[in-house]
């Protein structure tokens, strides 16, 4: 009896502890929100309260559309990030594929060569890399950024996808092979598909930085046309400072396409993390 | 290195000469992560011990980092920058893990119910752009809009509040506590599939031998994690010794007040890059990024040969 009551009390404190940190985390994000769709006086005024019908307003969704190319920033935004996924999870899987599968000289080294990537940082060959971008022309073009988050991410596609690759099976790949596969086909028709799971989670991983850098657009590509979304948010919000219902306004906006993809990655996500795919 | 010769050599090697399969498949990856990562990170070291003289580019051999380390305004600006990092670093070390690894704690508790939303909660912020964070928290402690000394008073310490963002004496630590907000869901991460990968019956033992709860925890759980500990360790100090976004989206890049938020990422922002009277440096930048390579290739290196060899780690 005792015993019982005791251990409803400690599961009660852990769900305290628990929500009290779920509101730190979840606070801030909620605020903007709610104050983003309020009159400038009721920011101020009643910061922590819901929009209502006298406080409700969308002046600054109004400014937000109106004064920034938030379109052409996320049209920008959305084109380096797929691309870049795309390239990284297709020329990862090639990689890891034949570090995983063939046996050849130099095989470790390969696999240690590319794991460099995935402890020094690509920032730190910032300066070469803006002189190389400007030599080649690149200089303010979605390109740019393309290469350097393809390059950025294979690395850990590469580690993540090899280890994955080592557990299909060899007698299905023989079997193909027996059938007269080519080893391509054996790639893309046998073992891609089959670790279809890995490359959802490496794509989930590659895509959150690419979306919220602010380094490589802010250096490579800052020009009017090719600015993404996180740069575009951070130079309107700098200009827009005192106007606090564009700037809340501007930070929702920003906010929803993560939580959008979010929602729906967010099993892929956790089961990557718990499945050991980044031990 | 891809030298592609079969490498069981006779007969094989007469049945598979060449293999181009191989090729094909490392050449996409092996070529963009040589020209756009490996020769440039090169190159920026390399380009430390070169710089201009009377217009032209010469080979200088340590000039660049003798005046780094010994020109008074390179040398405090550099040291401030170092200093603040490794500050920047002992606050996430200190409140970001250990928070993370007890909300893993308190999560992988059997039978706890609402699980899946309280790791959603946690790891929302992670997914945030720096621009949103940097600004939701700008906006929270500005004393403008007064919801940070509300807060502050339903507790009882409104009178503690202070404009800390443009304080000297707090900046620093008010932009690292919110990046321990935002990364925090990492370790956290890291730790509950580390927790949850250690056997039931290890847990059933030690229930069986009587201990529960806090004993538990501390005796037999926390050595299990303590790999996992380790990689999140190394995986805050390559993050914070290469962070950038949050303090110049809070401080903007002159790190400020007085240059006191001023970590080794901004600083080498404003030296290649430029910065408003400042022109960009190139070489001096390169310079700051050879230190940075150094400093990370040393945390990298500690952690490869020091801790990770000498963890236990427990075969299951």
């Amino acid at each position: 009896m005792s015993k019982a009551r005791q251990s409803t009390l400690r599961t009660s404190l852990v769900h305290v502890a628990l929500i009290a940190y779920t509101l730190v985390a979840l606070f801030p994000v909620f605020l903007t929100i709610i104050n983003s769709f309020k009159s400038k006086q009721a920011i101020f005024g009643q910061p922590l309260r819901l929009p209502g019908p006298s406080t409700f307003s969308l002046i600054g969704y109004e400014t937000v559309l109106k004064q920034g190319d938030f379109v052409t920033y996320f049209q920008n935004s959305t084109i380096v990030t797929v691309v870049s996924i795309f390239l990284v999870l297709l020329f990862g899987a090639m990689a890891a594929f034949a570090l995983a599968e063939y046996r050849f000289r130099g095989n470790t080294l390969m696999g240690l060569y590319l794991a460099i990537g995935i402890m020094i940082p690509i920032r730190l060959g910032t300066v070469a890399l803006l002189q190389g971008m400007v030599a080649t022309g690149l200089v303010n073009t979605l390109t740019a950024l393309i290469l350097v988050y393809t390059a950025q991410g294979l690395p850990l596609a590469v580690f993540i996808l090899s280890e994955f690759m080592r557990t299909v099976s060899d007698d299905l790949k023989n079997a193909g092979r027996i059938d007269g596969l080519s080893e391509y086909a054996i790639f893309f028709r046998l073992v891609l598909p089959l670790v279809r799971p890995a490359m959802a989670t490496v794509a989930v991983f590659t895509m959150i930085p690419i979306w919220n850098d602010l380094w490589f657009p802010l250096i490579l590509a800052p020009s009017e046309s090719t600015k993404t979304v996180t740069l575009g948010a951070q130079l309107f919000i700098g200009q827009f400072v005192t106007n606090w219902n564009a700037v809340l306004a501007a930070l929702s906006l920003a906010i929803f396409p993560v939580l959008i993809l979010y929602v729906i990655f967010s099993r892929q996500l956790i089961r990557g993390i718990t499945s050991g795919a980044v031990k | 290195m891809t030298d592609l010769a079969p490498d069981q050599g006779g007969e094989a090697a007469r049945r598979r000469p060449r293999r181009w399969h191989i090729l094909v498949f490392l050449a996409p990856t092996v070529i963009i992560y040589t020209a756009v990562m490996i020769l440039p990170l090169i190159e920026t070291l390399r380009q430390s011990f070169f710089n201009v003289v009377d217009g032209e580019h010469v080979f200088v051999g340590f000039a660049n980092f003798a005046t780094l380390f010994g020109d008074p305004r390179w040398a405090a600006d550099f040291w401030n920058a170092l200093g603040n990092n490794f500050i920047f670093f002992l606050i996430h070390m200190a409140v970001q893990n250990p928070i993370g690894i007890a909300l893993a704690a308190l999560l992988s508790l059997p039978g706890l119910r609402f699980a899946a939303f309280y790791r959603t909660a946690f790891f929302l912020p992670t997914l945030l752009s720096f621009v949103i964070v940097g600004f939701i928290w700008k906006l929270i402690l500005s004393p403008i809009w007064g919801v940070a000394p509300w807060l502050m008073d339903l507790v009882g310490m409104k009178a503690l509040f202070g404009p800390w963002l443009g304080k000297s004496g707090s900046a620093l630590i008010a932009v690292s506590l919110v990046s321990v907000w935002q990364f925090i869901g990492i370790p956290m991460m890291l730790i509950y599939a580390a927790l949850l990968n250690i056997p039931e019956e290890v847990i059933e033992a030690a229930e069986i031998d009587g201990v529960t709860g806090w004993g538990q925890f501390f005796k037999i759980k926390l050595p299990l994690i303590l790999p996992a500990i380790g990689i999140i360790s190394i995986l805050t100090f390559v993050g914070n010794f290469n962070a950038f976004d949050l303090v110049y989206t809070m401080q903007g890049a002159l790190a400020g007040p007085d240059k006191t938020t001023d970590i080794l990422g901004t600083f080498l922002y404003r030296t290649f890059f430029g910065f408003q009277l400042q022109l960009g440096d190139q070489s001096m930048g390169a310079t700051i990024a050879t230190i940075m390579f150094l400093i990370i290739l040393t945390g990298v290196c500690i952690y490869l040969f020091g801790i990770q060899r000498r963890i236990r780690r427990y075969q299951f």
